[in-house]
């Protein structure tokens, strides 16, 4: 079964002239077309076993159909051999899933614990109010989806939000406002870490293992990544192993030593002169972080 | 005897490189070198690379790399798998994503080296769903190492094979669980299974699987090529190596720190600026929400598995979480309580009922509606939690509570003299305004 040619499989081979064609969010008793089954078959055929398939298969129904529909579940299941009711407990299993219908745009707002207490159960409660929804609705005008959604593996940019699961880091009550105020007024918004967003639909798409070309967008790392990095550049700090002697970092090492004994964590050791310069100069990336989020207008109080 | 600088950048060290993600970046510095040099060894003689690294699981159980590889049964007939857990969960743990975005080539490498020394045909990298452009990143990379022959059939004449694919998850916690996570690849509700057997016999398909996290797998490559006598001279005693230290929350500047391993949060703190400005440390996380939380007192624990396991913590996934005295542990400890209940799959009773019951008494105590003996009822049931569920998520579970009542009794019991929570939310977040110290 694991044998098939090696071309078809190079993921990233993809023309997009098989792109499915976008059906209504209504349910309909109609099958998907021809050009989705094709798709959703070559899912399955990049594992030695079809049903490995069944995530990005449902994925890439979100995409074609705007959320999970029974009829998607019907092609799942008959591609794989396998009930619907089967399909539907995988389905239901899962959040990114969503049987209503989902807005252009997937708006969430991390309040797990770091991002809450950091200002994420705030910007929550903004959205909700600004967008006069509740959680996980979507706006009249079918623009906005909002969530809260969990620890999104980005704590060092807290307070976090994403868009159709794309970072918006840094963010404030008010620069989420303006965000959501862009995107239903159908304004160009990147991702502070990302391309230009695109739909819901389209970032179900690159989930569904078909890529969209935008990898080459955005930023290697966004400035908090980098901060150790930078630190270890200043001081010329390697991986390199030092032999024990050696003068210069001799004296370096003790300056590192830190006294226990001193209150407080960054004051009272004697290492804080030394690197009051560093920390100078990454609190000034600190400052500048919330003007770097191009959706931040800056107004916020801080 | 050599030593090191305090922090040593291998896995971030092309970070700020032009373009870094891209292959042609990647080998102006050196990279897929070390899978030529893989390649030319004996698959067994990689493993008993790794296992001389000393290189320990950096997905948060520590288990040694290397030992985990060798378990691979080779008279087995059936196909060998590489499963790569990118499902990056547990709160506060912000590493591999960081690492896949900017540099997913580096654990392209690493599988491609991994899958040799246990001689597997197909690996998976099976990353959350909740990342967009990580996946465009990492199916970019593989994409390239396709077409430069790095992956396919007869990789560089070497006449050994590999399919990789990347697979997107749909959001669910317990599928970083890597027998949920084997479920879950197997396109089912990701719930843990029973071991034994254990996926090193019998895993992805009924067939031996090895399941790495991303950072274990991406430290590979630098292993093969500096050898693992460097490896292992980095580090403490039994924990060697680097990792990634990923500092949040309420520090002057957050973010990623690539040290040995041993650090202390004292040294990492100063490196990050301090707490911000006219605050100080009250509590923090050493690896993630499932490591029982740690305080002021433990600025000088080594940050090694065994420097934190002996504060009564865990080193998990270096996920350093910082929150200062404005901070109210009542809300944090609940907040992640409800993320376990939410989480929790349902396939036993200890951690489904547990997590419940947990949220409904934290919640009173949080509005002070509680009352002094619910500490004890809190206790009681993470008694009942830990040890009897099912999979590590219910252990999880129960640590931010019983390590808040530890060091916090004072704090849960204020909340019932105040009639709710006595502490301002707004001053905790990065917008407060900024009162100006006296
Ligand atoms: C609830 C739960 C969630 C987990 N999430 C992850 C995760 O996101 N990434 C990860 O590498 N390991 C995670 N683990 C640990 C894995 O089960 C496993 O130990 C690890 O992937 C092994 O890789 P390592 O030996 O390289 O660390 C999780 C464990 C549990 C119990
Ligand atoms: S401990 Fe929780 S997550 Fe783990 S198997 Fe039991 S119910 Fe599922
Ligand atoms: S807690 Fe919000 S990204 Fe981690």
């Amino acid at each position: 079964m694991t044998a098939s040619d090696g071309a078809s499989r190079i993921p990233g081979i993809d023309d997009g002239t098989n792109a499915a064609a976008v059906s209504t969010t209504a349910e309909t008793s109609e099958p998907l077309d021809a050009a989705t089954y094709a798709e959703l078959r070559e899912i399955g055929a990049r594992y030695p076993q079809a049903r490995s398939g069944l995530l990005p298969m449902l994925h890439l129904v979100q995409s074609v159909e705007g959320r999970v529909t029974s009829r998607g579940i019907e092609a799942c299941a008959e591609i794989l051999g396998i009930s619907a009711a089967e399909v539907s407990g995988v389905a239901t299993f899962y959040t990114m899933y969503k049987r209503r219908p989902v807005g252009d745009y997937h708006v969430g707002v991390c309040t797990n614990t770091l991002c809450a207490v950091m200002g994420g159960d705030l910007i929550f409660e903004r959205l909700k109010e600004h967008l006069d929804v509740g959680n996980d609705e979507t706006t009249d005008d079918g623009a906005i989806t909002l969530e809260h959604v969990e620890c999104n593996a980005a704590c060092d940019y807290a307070p976090v939000m994403t868009v159709n699961w794309e970072f918006m880091d840094n963010m404030t009550p008010d620069s989420a406002c303006a965000l959501v105020d862009r995107l239903r007024a159908g304004e160009p918004v990147s991702s502070t870490r990302g391309p230009r967003l695109v739909t819901w639909r389209q970032a179900e798409r690159v989930l569904a293992g078909f890529p969209d070309d935008l990898a080459d967008e955005g930023p290697s790392a966004g400035p908090s990544s980098l901060v150790g990095l930078q630190i270890a550049r200043e001081r010329e700090w390697t991986a390199e192993a030092r032999p024990d002697g050696d003068d210069d970092s001799a004296a370096e090492a003790t300056a590192e030593q830190v006294d226990p004994a001193s209150s407080g964590a960054a004051e009272g050791s004697h290492e804080a002169e030394e690197i009051e310069d560093d920390a100078a100069v990454a609190a000034s990336d600190a400052d500048v972080k919330h003007e770097d989020n191009p959706d931040n207008p800056g107004g916020d109080d801080k | 005897m050599s030593r090191f600088d305090t922090l040593t950048p291998v896995l971030t060290d092309n970070w700020d490189a032009d373009r870094s993600w891209t292959l042609a970046s990647y080998e102006d510095r050196g990279g897929y070198a070390a899978v030529r040099t893989a390649l030319g060894m004996a698959p067994a003689d990689v493993v008993e690379a790794v296992k001389a690294s000393n290189l320990r699981g950096r997905g948060g159980a520590g288990f040694p790399t290397g030992m985990k590889w060798g378990f691979i049964p080779q008279d087995n007939p059936k196909p060998k798998y590489l499963v790569v857990n990118a499902d990056e969960s547990e709160p506060g743990t912000c590493k591999d994503v960081p690492l896949m975005m900017a540099s997913p080539h580096t654990l392209v490498e690493g599988v491609i080296i991994a899958s040799y020394a246990i001689r597997a045909s197909h690996a998976f990298i099976y990353v959350r769903g909740e990342v967009l452009h990580v996946v465009r990143r990492l199916q970019r990379a593989v994409q390239e190492a396709y077409l430069a022959g790095h992956l396919g059939t007869d990789i560089h004449g070497s006449g050994y094979s590999l399919e990789l694919t990347v697979h997107a998850g749909a959001g669910a916690y317990i599928c970083g669980e890597e027998t949920a996570l084997l479920d879950s690849l197997e396109g089912r509700r990701g719930q843990p299974r029973l071991r034994p057997p254990f996926p090193a016999v019998a895993g992805l398909y009924a067939s031996p699987t090895v399941i790495n996290n991303v950072e274990s797998i991406a430290s590979v490559p630098s292993i093969i090529a500096r050898g693992a006598e460097w490896f292992a001279s980095m580090g403490t005693e039994k924990s060697k190596g680097f990792g990634i230290f990923s500092l949040s929350g309420h520090v002057a500047n957050p973010g990623q720190f690539e040290a040995p391993l041993g650090i202390t949060l004292r040294e990492l703190i100063d490196l990050a600026g301090g707490m911000r400005e006219g605050h100080e440390l009250k509590f923090w996380t050493p690896g993630g929400s499932s490591t029982p939380i740690l305080t002021a007192e433990h600025l000088d624990v080594p940050l090694d598995f065994e420097g934190v396991a002996g504060a009564g913590s865990m080193l998990g996934t270096r996920a350093l979480q910082l929150f200062d005295e404005t901070t109210c542990v009542v809300r944090a400890v609940l907040r992640w309580t409800e993320f376990y209940k939410h989480e929790s799959c349902g396939k036993c009773t200890p951690c489904r009922e547990g997590t419940w019951w947990l949220v409904q008494t934290l919640a009173n105590l949080e509005q002070g509606k509680g009352q002094e003996s619910d500490l004890d009822l809190l206790d009681d049931v993470c008694d009942n939690i830990l040890g009897r569920s099912f999979c590590a998520l219910g252990d999880g579970a129960t640590s931010p509570i019983t390590s808040s009542i530890q060091y916090f009794r004072e704090e849960y019991l204020a909340h019932l003299t105040h009639g709710g929570c006595p502490f301002d939310r707004e001053a905790s977040t990065v917008f407060a305004r900024q009162e100006v110290p006296a």
